[in-house]
């Protein structure tokens, strides 16, 4: 039995501790905006936030997470209006979009972590997250732009 | 044809009351029946759309959602001709049912970058018609002409009255349709050619949008199979011992293709068919080698083939020709490897069978999935929900994937969801095939090619399938579009090309742009071969040679202006040009390249495209963006080998794909015209393999005719 707290609500999870956090999340909670794509953390798509920062799911045992604050994308708003997300949607950023729940929670973190990304930090935070359609240029430009508007949102 | 005529035939007789010239689904359907209550709640004048009492218009896509933006694009084509509240719009992928068979062809499907062109007139008219009887019942209900009213943004308005659509439901749905309605004039158009945000955006942002492998029921268990290492090997035996220790395991069922593992969800499966011993017999394809396939190839290139276009006398006008130039280009496999591994939901019950997977090929996999479960195709209902991706691997002539997870399914007596690891997706087969190309141009004295001759070797993507009449005289069209309908050779007196399509055991198909994924690298590298031997600018000499085809110019031109062609660049940096047709359209493409830590690093990528009337030009660039991105990673890391029949890569650290760090900025500038419209999808790929390998060799003078360049 693990304890997890996901986006914000804590529950008993009847699983072995060295089950892969994504497919807890997946497969027993029914949060399935976090994707699988790899397994092997090659392509970002299960990214979620522990305790804030962020970490490939599909290799990270529940046991690890116990006890600490879990956000997938279904947590990050109530209502889709987090300034990444307002970014992705000015800009038109998805296609498929089933990578993107991934590359918006590296987004927001490298946000939070620098609230003025320069291209090069772009580059270093979301190179771990693979988009077959290709929207990296749009993903460029709408990491910057959620930049503003978290600055905005905030003052 | 006769089919989908008998069965419209039969769907008018069974559906009656309002049923215009097509099949209305069984929703849609359902809400008639209410109909025959005092007040209809629906109005679904046709298959392609509903209108609710509360204004919402519903609009069912004939074709799958997978990144390529139709969700958007043609509920645009009815918003247009309905004058509907673009906010009041909805949309969901249709069932399978012939009523959505494609107008080009009499099956369901998505692919060949025909979803709008194919859909222009048969959307706009669909909106056409049920905005003709919303007018008809406002009409009616104001004491007024037709002809006097307006419609506007979900309204119809007469002077000073106005009535809301959902208002006039009840109304609309007794009226007959009129046979004919006009459409609007592209004058008039307010919604078709301007920039449209996708509709699908809230969901694919909030992770609310449903993926095949995001469905999920009561009682649904998870699959993994155990398939041959080798294409073609068989189970010989099997034990699952170990397999059923793991907790969660529930079944372990043997299937045509391979061991299902089934369990209480993906980890267990996982766990489970890691502990399987499965002995197999490898069958005839253990022997299999990529590199030795490849030097196969080469070899045959040097024969002659089945003549897939011709004109004159290549051999002789080679002979004669002031100069020769020789070259061997090859391509390797490649994998789809979208971003959603493959995967299939079944639920059998006595009577029916539903599907729910992200397909391209709708009316294949309910044929395939009623032919094993011994259904009739019609008690197959198909959910086709977003795909992760698909570039044609989601579209597989065999419904592989689909018919997998039928038979585990069957075998189970209970609903599986069928999940292929990455692994087994990579390794799964439907492979881009590998081609080589053995060419021989011949020169005249000003430079401008005179004599053509090529050969390619590859296999061919309808030979074994369904679709195998569609080969004619030998000749897979896949195979050599863009070199037999090349703009180049309809100047040249004497070409030749022809096609050898050896079998190996290898299962490929269709990638995004398919043959041209190939022949636009091979023929634009070439001719900036002939440009060197010539002495003369790459830009020039396509044009002269291109100047009686006006949209190949048109898009040369664009793009090389706006890439400033010609003018200086940072120091190690250097341009290189493509421009290529496909899928009814013209893409040119210059990419700017350098190379860092003996890295190829592509810089910026300036794309001009024409495809007719631009319907959603938003969509269009975003298009024009993902092909090159899509092209930059076949052109720079794809390569699948086999050797002793295993596929060598597995995940995406061997099998490298362009990520943020590596990707250009792309620039697209889209060629304003009124022709008819192109495809748009696969239109941005075939041109940047050789806009990259040109700039290589502006760069460094050395010619590279193998893919992927990064390891060439």
């Amino acid at each position: 039995m693990v304890s997890l707290t996901i986006n914000g609500k804590t529950q008993d999870f009847d699983v072995p501790d060295d089950m892969p956090l994504l497919w807890v999340i997946r497969d027993v909670a029914h949060l399935t905006g976090t994707k699988f794509g790899c397994g092997l953390a090659q392509c970002g798509a299960c990214t979620v936030h522990l305790d804030g920062a962020p970490l490939r799911a599909c290799v990270t045992p529940v046991g690890a997470a116990a006890g600490k604050a879990i956000t997938t994308i279904e947590g990050l708003s109530p209502d889709g209006t987090h300034p990444v997300q307002r970014a992705w949607a000015e800009l038109d950023v998805v296609q498929c979009g089933y990578c993107q729940s991934g590359q918006i929670m590296s987004a927001v973190a490298l946000i939070k972590a620098k609230p003025e990304p320069t291209d090069a930090d772009i580059d270093a935070a979301l190179s771990g997250n693979i988009c077959r359609c290709g929207t990296y240029p749009r993903i460029r430009a709408a990491v910057h732009r959620a930049a503003t508007l978290a600055k905005e949102t905030t003052r | 044809m006769n089919a989908r005529r008998d069965f419209l035939k039969t769907a008018a007789l069974a559906g009656g009351g309002l049923v215009v010239a097509f099949f209305v689904p069984a929703a849609a359907r359902a809400a008639q029946t209410a109909s025959a209550a005092p007040v209809a709640q629906t109005f679904a004048p046709n298959a392609f759309l509903r209108i609710g009492a509360d204004d919402g218009v519903t609009v069912l896509l004939a074709h799958s959602e997978m990144g390529q933006g139709i969700w958007t694009a043609l509920p645009m084509l009815i918003a247009e001709e309905l004058d509907a509240d673009w906010n009041k719009i909805k949309v969901e992928h249709a069932p399978a049912a012939p009523a959505y068979f494609s107008t080009a062809m009499p099956i369901q499907f998505t692919g060949g970058s025909m979803s709008t062109w194919t859909e222009f007139d048969r959307y706009r008219q669909a909106g056409a018609t049920a905005r003709a009887l919303l007018v008809q019942a406002a009409a009616k209900r104001f004491g007024v002409k037709a002809a006097d009213c307006r419609t506007e943004n979900g309204e119809v308005i007469a002077g000073d009255k106005r009535a809301r659509y959902g208002e006039l439901v009840d109304a609309a749905s007794k009226l007959t349709p009129p046979k004919t309605v006009p459409l609007k004039d592209a004058k008039d158009w307010k919604v078709i050619g301007h920039p449209t945000k996708r509709l699908d955006t809230p969901e694919k942002i909030t992770g609310r949008a449903i993926f095949g492998m995001d469905v999920h029921f009561e009682g649904l268990l998870t699959a993994l199979v155990a398939r041959s290492p080798v294409f073609g090997g068989t189970v010989r035996g099997f034990d699952a011992t170990r397999a059923k220790t793991i907790p969660g395991v529930r079944d372990v069922v043997q299937v045509p293709s391979g061991v299902a593992v089934i369990a209480d969800h993906y980890w267990a499966a996982k766990l489970g068919r890691d502990a399987l011993r499965v002995d197999w017999d490898l069958g005839a394809n253990a022997n299999l080698d990529s590199g030795s396939l490849r030097d196969d190839f080469a070899k045959t290139a040097t024969s002659e083939g089945a003549v897939a276009a011709q004109a004159g006398d290549a051999n002789a006008a080679l002979g004669k020709a002031a100069r020769r130039i020789e070259a061997e280009y090859a391509v390797p496999y490649l994998a789809h490897a979208a971003m959603e591994p493959l995967n299939c939901t079944v639920k059998i019950e006595k009577d029916s069978c539903e599907v729910w997977t992200g397909t391209q090929f709708q009316t294949l996999d309910q044929a395939a999935t009623a032919q094993i479960t011994g259904l009739k195709p019609e008690q197959v209902k198909i959910h086709t929900v977003f795909l992760g991706g698909g570039f044609g691997r989601r579209a597989t002539p065999t419904s592989d994937f689909v018919v997998e997870a039928v038979h585990v399914a069957k075998a189970a007596g209970k609903p599986v969801k069928t999940v292929w690891t990455r692994e087994d997706d990579m390794r799964g087969g439907y492979y881009r095939p590998a081609f080589v190309h053995n060419v021989a141009v011949g020169l005249a004295d000003d430079g401008k090619p005179v004599a053509w001759k090529h050969t390619l070797v590859g296999q061919s993507i309808l030979a074994g399938t369904p679709f195998q009449s569609m080969i004619k005289n030998g000749i897979d069209a896949a195979s050599v579009e863009g070199v037999a309908d090349s703009p180049y050779l309809k100047e040249i007196a004497d070409y030749r090309v022809d096609l050898h399509s050896p079998s190996t055991g290898i299962p490929v198909l269709w990638l995004r742009s398919v043959g041209h994924t190939h022949t636009g690298f091979v023929m634009e590298s070439l001719i900036d071969e002939l440009a060197h031997a010539a002495g003369k600018d790459p830009l020039a000499y396509r044009r002269e040679l291109l100047k009686d085809h006006a949209r190949h110019l048109g898009t040369l031109n664009l793009a090389a202006e706006k890439a400033g062609w010609g003018t200086p660049l940072p120091q190690g940096r250097a341009r290189g040009l493509a421009v290529h047709e496909s899928f009814g359209s013209y893409a040119a493409q210059v990419a700017e390249v350098s190379i860092e830590n003996d890295a190829i690093r592509v810089h910026r990528v300036v794309c001009a495209i024409d495809c007719g009337i631009a319907v959603n030009p938003l969509s269009i660039a975003a298009q024009m963006e993902s092909g090159i991105v899509f092209g930059i990673s076949a052109a720079l890391y794809g390569r699948l080998t086999l050797k002793d029949g295993r596929v060598q890569e597995s995940n995406y650290h061997d099998y490298r794909v362009v990520r943020m760090n590596q990707a250009p900025a792309i620039e697209v500038h889209i060629v304003p015209s009124t022709a008819k419209s192109g495809g748009v999808g696969e239109v941005g790929v075939p041109p940047v393999a050789a806009a990259i390998g040109n700039a290589l060799f502006a760069l460094t003078g050395k010619r590279r005719r193998e893919l992927p360049f990064a390891t060439a």
